[in-house]
């Protein structure tokens, strides 16, 4: 049931949009500037309406089945952020528009830092960077910038556990910082022994370490203040991804933990969508020390025109900033939602959505770890990682299983990651589940099981289901077919 | 509790199966002196007080969209049709994450599929990516891939002055930790044969942009030959207006190696800045060396036509420290937008767009050259912004502008380009009715000629 491109579905002389009739004098058009032809399509409204309807019905979403993507926090994303982030006084905003004429923008962004501020436990927040990775790189400038700012130009070694988040490594190279790899221990933490020799090691180099706590197995590193104060007596800073951020809301603040920099997934853990790949958004918070180093510009309180009844808002850029990272001020429209978000919860309500985001988890493992290996059989985080194949059906693989679960309604896990795990089966169900959701789910993955073992091939030809049969990603990578051609 | 379903008894019976208590003994892990403080938050609010809140904080902001605009500077208010949003609004698509399983992904893959291959027609490109965040980190990322392209032996960068100062600045936050030398843009009045001159072989690429932040069309005939006849594998870069690319010659007919830009006109509101798009499209013989997600074409198990991720070893998750770029989520929804804007408006109408933007900028800016105390900038032509010497600072003229006509001006060029002192850039788009135009210049004509 595939769906024609609309490259394919276009006729000479349609098109679906009607635009004014020119209302002023003509001029010359620039000579040899101009181009002869575009071959965009041409199509009538209700064609290009039935096609994208036709594809959207190919997507799996949130709003249409159960979405445990392991380190995605696919949780609900509410209507009314989509309803504010679409109003005119904020949708229609010009970035460069007189600061007087957005202090409502300006206002809103600034209670935004301060909330994430509060929920981090840090001095301050840059809502500029676009995504997770985005705020990484910024995080780690930072890092580099404060050393640098010290005299400690040696410091470029930057140690990353083995179950780090492939965009840690990539990022700490793009920042011209060299990748030392920690090995985990046997509970799933960062194995200390092997810290404190590379932090002896490296101690005159050290940068800094990144860390994803609650880790990419899901766990709550039990040595944390013990990693972040040998960390810092080598003279590194510790920079936490808060891709996992969604288990901490109200539960444990990383700056009261000994993080000096942390980034926040605005699309993962504050309920913004993530609309087929973005846009995301992940501000970075700091500690003091490391405030003026922050990207520019913020957005801060002017003293001088402010007064008893009305503060006002202003963009400001810090004294030592490592400089802009992207165009104008970050993702406005996000932030709304994350605002709007953030407003209808509270702190009780934060509180709640990681409590019930561990208890989802923990409930689902518990349903399945008889029969799905789970390396480190402790109390999960938000999340679990499980072995998605079994020692007497060695032909099935955590793939086969993974499109077979199409077959049965819901999106994959995440699959083959962690690395450190074999035939990972990362699953993260996210708060907003019902225990009606997560009982099908388990359910599922215990049939799936005894396919493995009655009918293999079931599970190698799936999905059945699914709009299409099984891709051959290998083809796509020799072929490579990257655009239509008529 | 908002969004969280459980019942007591759900709660209960999910305790007893996991063996715990209560909720509180999940978290033992967690340090005690760290585990759950008091967050300084104000109360929480119902939907409807949410609602109240947030409709009082946009109020007090003016949407661009309630009167006369005239604010381009890189980010532009062009007319968005009423499919677009349709579509954004669609739970299949913006629920959706990074289609890592292509059998359940497929509206979201062959859009951007279909997107690639608009990019490249507009752009007269072979490859495109599935986005940057915005067009500056386009830019830094093209910037990444022409030193990867010269195996990291170059370090130099030639970048032109009215290259759009953010995106000049961005390259250079990108690239502080990669040992570069980044020359051109330190002398404000460099023209494209002085930026030629300062290629050699040590040259990574040459970064232009056309309509370039003067809103002036470069002339790259012969650009690339005479960067390539320099530097051998220097590459250009071109950063492109996608609205301007309806009328006007790509980038890609000249010879460019890499062309980059923000889509942010083609279906994406202003936004107070974001999210934007950030395009980027190359040769094919770079495919290997570009940063982003790229879509290819395959086949299921039964033959039928498919699309996938594909040539995700360049990637982080899984090169790692080697991967070309640590991007991963990047702008799917705004992807979306365009590939519907484009399709919308197709061959026709994006001509006709950019042919609107053309003529009214042109009418603006002769009836604004004939004022007294104004002159317009004409050494070059321009596309649908141009730049307006003023009697006064250009901050009076806008407070003017606004306080007396509700009129959003044009951007004070002094910011960036302490030379051109009074000098504002006009930005006319299909957006701006004749009477938004004649109300401008009869504004302009009658600012004051100094505080009164």
């Amino acid at each position: 049931m595939a769906e024609p491109l609309i490259f394919e579905i276009s006729r000479p002389g349609r098109c679906a949009a009607t635009l004014p009739a020119l209302d002023v004098p003509t001029t010359d058009l620039p000579a040899g500037l101009v181009r002869e032809d575009l071959l965009l399509p041409e199509v009538g409204e209700l064609d290009l309406v039935r096609h994208f309807t036709h594809l959207s019905q190919m997507n799996h979403g949130i709003d249409t089945g159960f979405y445990p993507l392991g380190s995605c926090t696919m949780k609900y994303n509410p209507r009314i952020n989509e309803e504010m982030a679409r109003l005119p006084g904020f949708a229609h905003l010009h970035p460069y528009q007189d600061e007087e004429t957005v202090q409502g923008a300006l206002c809103l962004m600034v209670y935004l830092q301060e909330f994430l501020k509060e929920i981090g436990g840090f001095a301050g927040v840059s809502l500029q960077p676009a995504a997770g990775a985005h705020g990484e790189f910024t995080g780690v400038l930072i890092m580099r910038a404060y050393h640098l700012d010290r005299g400690d130009v040696q410091r470029n070694v930057i140690l990353v556990p083995d179950s780090a988040h492939g965009t840690n490594p990539a990022t700490t190279t793009m920042s011209g910082l060299r990748v030392i790899e920690i090995p985990s221990d046997e509970r799933g933490n960062v194995d200390l022994e092997a810290l404190k020799a590379a932090c002896q090691e490296h101690s005159d180099n050290l940068a800094g370490m990144m860390l994803t706590n609650p880790n990419t197995l899901g766990l709550f590193d039990e040595h944390v203040e013990e990693i972040t104060r040998l960390v810092h007596e080598h003279g590194g800073l510790m920079y936490g991804d808060g891709a996992n951020m969604n288990a901490l809301l109200g539960v444990a603040r990383p700056g009261d933990l000994g993080f000096d920099v942390l980034h926040y997934n605005l699309h993962k853990t504050f309920s913004t969508p993530h609309g087929g790949g973005g846009p995301g958004s992940g501000p970075v918070g700091v500690s003091e020390q490391l405030v003026e180093f922050l990207p520019a510009p913020l957005v801060a309180v002017d003293a001088e025109r402010s007064d008893d009844e009305i503060e006002f808002y202003t963009l400001v850029t810090p004294a030592k900033t490592i400089g802009r990272i992207k165009s104008f001020y970050g993702h406005f429209g996000v932030m709304v939602r994350a605002y709007t978000y953030i407003r209808m919860l509270g702190a009780g309500g934060l509180r709640k959505a990681a409590e019930h985001a561990v208890l989802n988890a923990n409930y689902i493992m518990s349903r399945v770890k008889d029969t799905y290996r789970v390396p480190q059989d402790r109390v999960c985080m938000h999340e679990f990682v499980c072995e998605g194949q079994f020692a007497d059906a060695p032909g099935v693989h955590a793939l086969d299983i993974a499109k077979r679960l199409m077959d049965y309604g819901f999106h994959p896990p995440t699959n083959y990651f962690p690395l450190i795990v074999h035939e990972a089966l990362m699953i993260e169900p996210t708060e907003t589940e019902s225990k009606e959701t997560l009982d099908a789910f388990a359910e599922a993955l215990l049939r799936i099981a005894e396919e493995a073992h009655t009918d293999p091939d079931l599970l190698h030809e799936a999905p059945h289901n699914a709009p299409l049969r099984r891709l051959d990603e290998v083809r796509a990578a020799k072929e490579l077919i990257l655009r239509w051609e008529p | 509790m908002p969004y969280i379903p459980h019942s007591d008894g759900d709660r209960s019976a999910m305790l007893a199966a996991i063996g715990a208590r209560s909720i509180e003994d999940l978290f033992t892990d967690v340090p005690e002196r760290a585990r759950f403080p008091e967050l300084d938050l104000p109360p929480a609010l119902s939907e409807m007080e949410a609602r109240w809140e947030l409709e009082a904080l946009a109020d007090a902001n003016l949407s661009a969209a309630g009167g006369p605009c005239f604010l381009g500077a890189g980010a532009y208010h062009h007319f968005v049709p009423a499919v677009v949003d349709s579509f954004l609004r669609r739970g299949e698509f913006f629920t959706a994450y990074t289609p890592y399983q292509p059998e359940v992904s497929q509206g979201t893959l062959q859009a951007i599929f279909e997107y690639q291959t608009m990019i490249c027609t507009l752009t007269g490109m072979e490859v495109s990516n599935a986005s940057h965040y915005d067009g500056a980190t386009a830019t830094a990322e093209a910037v990444v891939t022409a030193i990867n392209v010269n195996r990291l032996k170059r370090r130099k960068v030639v970048i032109s002055p009215f290259v759009h100062p953010e995106y000049r600045a961005v390259v250079r936050t990108y690239t502080q930790g990669m040992g570069l030398t980044i020359v051109g843009d330190d002398d404000p009045h460099a023209g494209l044969p002085d930026l030629v001159d300062m290629v050699d072989e040590s040259t990574a690429c040459v970064i232009v942009q056309t309509p370039n932040f003067l809103g002036q069309i470069e002339d790259l005939q012969g650009l690339a030959d005479a960067i390539h006849e320099r530097g051998k594998r220097a590459l250009l870069i071109v950063a492109a207006d996608p609205i301007s690319l309806g009328l006007l010659k790509p980038p890609g007919a000249f010879g460019a190696d890499v062309v980059v830009g923000d889509g942010q006109g083609m279906g994406g509101g202003l936004n107070y800045g974001g999210p934007y798009l950030g395009f980027f499209a190359t040769r094919m013989k770079h495919v290997r060396k570009m940063a982003g997600r790229l879509v290819g074409q395959t086949v299921d198990a039964e033959g039928e036509r498919g699309f996938v991720l594909t040539l995700s070893t360049r990637e982080q998750h899984i090169r790692r420290e080697r991967a070309t770029s640590n991007i991963c989520t990047n702008q799917g929804l705004m992807v979306l937008a365009a590939t519907i804007y484009m399709s919308a408006l197709g061959r026709c109408g994006m001509r006709q767009v950019a042919e609107l933007c053309y003529h009214k900028a042109h009418y603006a800016a002769d009836r604004i050259d004939e004022l007294a105390g104004y002159s317009v900038l004409r050494d070059k032509p321009f596309f649908k912004e141009f730049v307006v010497r003023c009697p006064r600072p250009v901050d009076e003229v806008n407070d003017y502008l606004l306080d007396e006509w509700g009129i959003i001006g044009g951007y004070d060029l002094a910011r960036d380009y302490p030379h051109l002192e009074n000098h504002m850039l006009l930005c006319v788009t299909e957006m701006n009715p004749r009477e938004e135009i004649d109300a401008l210049v009869e504004a302009l004509d009658a600012v004051p000629s100094e505080e009164e």
